[in-house]
């Protein structure tokens, strides 16, 4: 079985005089044109670096990772990057599990072709210490539903995992400059892979006696076609590589018509894929602002200006700042409310720090403060050094208000642990 | 690194429409139905044919045409150093998918079902260009075995390095990074099959490079006509004819 193409279905005669046929009027079984794509949809996972492409009934999901290895002894600058492609039987009924067959290795090398021999990821970059340290990036492509053209679809997939994908910074530390620290995402913000350009393939199929061409088969039109072609292409007007891999023979003219098509389609690919990543960047960079944790700075501010609300009525010094600050205190409080973040998204245990839980404590400490405010305002008419003085108080009382409500919790969270400890000790 | 001179000559002093010296010789593996060796330059390829004979495994029979098998091998001594080679690697069995169907487009297939055909083509020397002397070797291994072809299949590669296009790469000229374009085509039909190319190439320029590497395969399959003819009229002799 491994003799016949992946894809091959069994077909009867009639299906493939009907597609036949009606390849010669222009028409094709799913009714679209002979060169015309199917939809695309290209949609981000949750990690960065990986990728869900869906052309029309196909599915392929692409996922990149790096780490750090040594380099090749020829090229002891570059990093390397190696792809992986698993034809998952859930795809088709002719794919088995196990070692790839010949058309999973087959669509690899064309993949891995249009990326490494036309430089399209920058190799350099990945360079820590030459020769001793660089980054491995390894692209994994899984088929998870084979409707035909299979080769576009993983290669779309595998750009896409690569626009999306973050290496961790590192930098050279230790005594002689030779240790290499990998910060963590967290720490210092990852980086993206440097891509010259996006090599599209775009796959050709030659069916029949007549050679009528079409673009994006289907898997239908797979098993009925005598020759299959897959340019690959960027919107320099650069062919990157080319896969005719025997089949049925095709004129020079043709294949020259053929890569003018592919162009225009590359095109039409290249800026979908563009348009997908940016959209997912600009979620990200978003989702970044909101994961801010509120540390003692930011608390300090809100405690900062729920005094200063408290302090107006009995300080009339105040009230010339009172115009400035009501805008800010707004603002804050709004940002406040719409933040999402902060420790509820990354502690099961807690609460959050509440905005109105804080001013109701704060209130009832507002008293005792108030006084040594007054003294101190009558000294110093500057109302933002009293603010100041009130800030270390408030910061006083924010403690004791987190640490309260940490240590309530922290009664329960004291037996839950003894029995974890308990749990992993029987195990062992 | 200067691949193409002042005076138009390269490392090994051809001019860049020049091809490499070819050899052919039918007959080297006398127990094969059909064998061949094919050189180009430096590179050596043995080629051997068995069939049409009974299909081993039942389960692959195919009804209509006949089953051809390809197994791509080099030799471990073939390469400047000499390495292990695992047999399934990844590069063998795409060379071995891509000769498969190439002589699956001229063999006649529809008049032999229920039959099975094997292709072994071993790389003895690789200078560059063991794809094409494989495909050249496995079409001649084929003629000498009788099968009904449509068509010869010949192929050759060229390149384009110090914006000049060169015809059939040696191995320097091949690792030297710049693309590498093979050709496969049927001669008298005029039609390309086999195109294989990587590394990049503005469109035009391919076009020239890809126009160069089929009049290559013009040249080779001149050639192989000449072997063929040779061959034919020695038989004719032996018997008597």
């Amino acid at each position: 079985m491994e003799q016949r193409l992946a894809n091959s279905l069994i077909m009867t005669v009639n299906e493939k005089k009907f597609i036949e046929s009606a390849l010669l009027s222009d028409i094709r079984v799913d009714g679209r044109r002979p060169f015309d794509y199917r939809n695309l949809t290209i949609r981000f996972g949750s990690e960065d670096g990986s990728s869900e492409v869906q052309l029309g009934q196909t599915q392929v999901i692409g996922f990149v990772t790096g780490q750090l290895t040594q380099p090749y002894r020829d090229r002891p600058n570059e990093g390397a990057f190696s792809i992986y492609t698993e034809f998952s039987p859930m795809a088709d009924l002719s794919f088995e599990p196990g070692r790839p067959g010949e058309s999973a290795i087959e669509l690899g090398r064309i993949v891995d072709r249009g990326l490494r021999e036309s430089r399209a990821v920058d190799m350099e970059s990945l360079c820590v210490i030459a020769g001793k340290l660089v980054w491995s990036i390894r692209i994994d492509l899984h088929i998870i539903d084979n409707g035909g053209n299979l080769v576009d679809a993983a290669n779309i997939a595998a750009l896409a995992a690569l626009s999306t994908y973050r290496r961790p910074e590192c930098t050279l530390g230790g005594e002689d400059g030779q240790e290499v620290i990998v910060h963590p995402p967290d720490v210092r913000e990852p980086l993206p892979l440097i891509l010259h350009h996006f090599p599209v393939a775009v796959t050709f199929g030659f069916i029949g006696k007549e050679n009528t061409v079409v673009i994006d088969p289907t898997h239908y039109e797979e098993s009925v076609m005598g020759g299959s072609m897959t340019a690959t292409l960027n919107t320099n007007g650069d062919v990157c590589a080319i896969q005719k891999a025997g089949g049925d023979g095709v004129l020079q003219s043709v294949i020259m018509q053929c890569l003018r098509i592919a162009s225009v389609k590359a095109g039409d690919i290249t800026s979908k894929i563009k348009n997908a990543v940016e959209s997912y960047n600009t979620q990200r960079s978003l989702k970044k602002i909101k994961r801010h944790n509120p540390d003692q700075h930011h608390s300090s501010d809100v405690a900062k200006n729920h005094m200063e609300r408290l302090t107006v009525g009995s300080d009339q010094s105040v009230t010339g700042s009172q115009f400035n600050e009501p805008d800010t205190t707004n603002k804050r409080n709004s940002t406040l409310k719409s933040f999402s973040g902060g420790p509820a998204s990354w502690d099961p245990y807690s609460k959050g720090v509440d905005g109105d839980e804080l001013r109701t404590s704060l209130a009832s400490r507002v008293a005792p403060v108030d006084k040594q405010k007054e003294e101190s305002s009558q000294v110093n008419p500057e109302t933002k050094s009293s603010p100041k003085s009130s800030d270390t108080n408030s910061l006083a009382s924010i403690n004791k208000v987190g640490s309260e409500i940490k240590q309530s919790k922290t009664l329960k969270d004291a037996v839950k642990p003894k029995h974890k400890r308990r749990n992993k000790s029987n195990a062992k | 690194m200067e691949f193409v001179s002042p005076e138009g000559l390269r490392l090994d002093g051809r001019r860049p429409m020049e091809m490499r010296q070819l050899r052919a010789e039918l007959g080297a593996v006398s127990r094969a139905d059909g064998s061949a060796i094919f050189e180009m330059g430096n590179t050596k390829v043995i080629a051997a044919v068995y069939g049409p004979r009974e299909v081993q495994h039942r389960g692959q029979q195919l009804n209509d045409k006949a089953l051809i098998r390809c197994e791509y091998t080099m030799a471990n001594f073939s390469t400047g150093d000499r390495m292990r080679r695992p047999k399934g690697d990844r590069r063998s069995t795409e060379i071995s998918l891509v000769i498969r169907q190439t002589m699956e487009a001229c063999i006649m297939t529809h008049l032999m079902p229920h039959s099975q055909i094997d292709i072994f083509v071993q790389v003895l020397q690789a200078d560059g260009g063991t794809r094409s002397a494989c495909i050249n070797a496995a079409t001649l291994a084929l003629a000498d075995a009788g099968i009904p072809m449509c068509d010869l299949v010949t192929s050759c590669s060229a390149g384009y390095l110090n914006t000049t296009p060169l015809l059939d790469l040696n191995y320097v000229e091949d690792s030297a990074g710049g693309p590498d374009v093979t050709v496969g085509i049927l001669p008298k039909l005029d039609k390309v099959t086999l195109l294989q190319m990587d590394a990049k190439l503005p469109m035009d320029i391919f076009e020239n490079v890809m126009q160069l590497a089929t009049e290559g395969c013009k040249a080779v399959a001149n050639y192989i006509r000449e072997v063929l003819m040779e061959n034919t009229k020695q038989l004719e002799n032996r018997r008597g004819v």
